[in-house]
């Protein structure tokens, strides 16, 4: 008697109703945790090719924050050797001027950053290099799009703010043909 | 002894394969995400270096994919060690550069052409020569949208 009921309970499928379930759930939390390969990078615009080469002796020294990056991977700043740590925040104070020195930008709107290497120098210092100057305009529009707005600076930001940050804080930065040192055989 | 042979005999019902369809889907849909269709073979050694200031490529379509690196060991016997430019799956001089970007721009709709990216995908330890003497063929050619390829550095 316990036995025939017993066999008559196993006869039962097991409810699959729910499988479904459990699988979506699976693909959701793969979907979610995956991270599929992506291309990320610096993005640039180079400026368009010209023959003659841009004159810079017409501006302003205060207004030139000159950047050295040698063979040896070493950085020559305003003429003085640095550490690249300290990059970021120089180029901040030198672009904002916040103390109007005589001998840093007149305005955001003038500052122009230089940015020189050989030709042998490693690409990874220069990489690094052209992120802490990126950095330090990124970091000064975050701080300009919080004080005026009231939110962290995006790309998603609507156009018109976008346009109204950069143009108070322009980007601009020149990069110098290299010179020929430290070229590998 | 009874309880013994009552178990055994309780191992007939299947489990149902009811779910099974869903669960082969399921791996497929994740393989359909996750699987990157690489177009080209690398012969040149690309690690590229870590930055914090990225930006997201975002279609796909309108990237042109540019590799500088050290050739790999199976190719350094015919190419040497010096850095090399690989535009699509073979080696090539920067005075190719053009013509390769010629050929991706007009896969692209006229529409969207004015944003075609060039990634660079250049090895850290490469010098700068090379890389500059790329980025200088591409500004002759009108290419200016360059990104430089860099993974995501923890602070």
């Amino acid at each position: 008697m316990a036995k025939k009921s017993s066999r008559d309970r196993m006869k039962n499928e097991i409810n699959a109703g729910s499988m479904a379930d459990i699988a979506f759930l699976l693909l959701i939390f793969f979907l979610v945790t995956t991270t599929i390969a992506e291309d990320k990078g610096i993005l640039v615009r180079l400026p368009p090719w010209s023959e003659e080469e841009p004159d810079i002796a017409k501006l302003k020294t205060r207004n030139v924050y000159s950047v050295l990056v040698n063979a040896q991977n070493q950085l020559l700043v305003r003429g003085e050797p640095m550490d690249i740590e300290n990059l970021r925040e120089n180029a901040k104070e030198f672009i904002m001027n916040p103390t109007k020195r005589e001998d840093m930008s007149e305005s955001p709107k003038k500052a122009i950053i230089s940015l020189k290497n050989d030709r042998g120098t490693n690409y990874k210092t220069y990489l690094a290099v052209y992120n802490e100057l990126k950095g330090a305009y990124d970091e000064l529009w975050e701080d300009l799009c919080q004080r005026r707005y009231g939110v962290a600076y995006s790309e998603e930001l609507p156009t018109a703010y976008k346009r109204t940050i950069k143009e108070d804080i322009p980007m601009i930065l020149s990069e110098a043909e290299p010179t020929n040192f430290g070229e590998e055989e | 002894m009874a309880k013994f042979s009552k178990k055994r005999g309780s191992a007939s019902p299947e489990v149902s394969t009811a779910s099974l369809p869903d669960i082969i889907f399921m791996l497929l849909f994740f393989f359909m995400v996750v699987t990157v269709l690489r177009d080209s073979e690398l012969k040149v050694k690309v690690s590229t270096p870590y930055a914090t200031q990225l930006t997201k490529l975002e279609e796909k379509s309108l990237v042109n994919y540019l590799y500088i690196g050290r050739p790999t060991p199976k190719f350094q016997p015919v190419y040497g060690t010096k850095p090399r430019l690989q535009l699509g799956d073979k080696f090539a001089s920067i005075a190719e550069i053009p013509l390769f970007l010629e050929k991706h721009k007009v896969k692209v709709p006229e529409a969207k052409r004015p944003r075609i990216t060039s990634s660079l995908r250049v090895d850290g330890e490469v010098t700068m020569g090379i890389v500059q003497d790329t980025k200088t063929q591409l500004r002759k050619s009108g290419q200016l949208r360059v990104n430089y390829s860099a993974k995501k550095r923890a602070d």
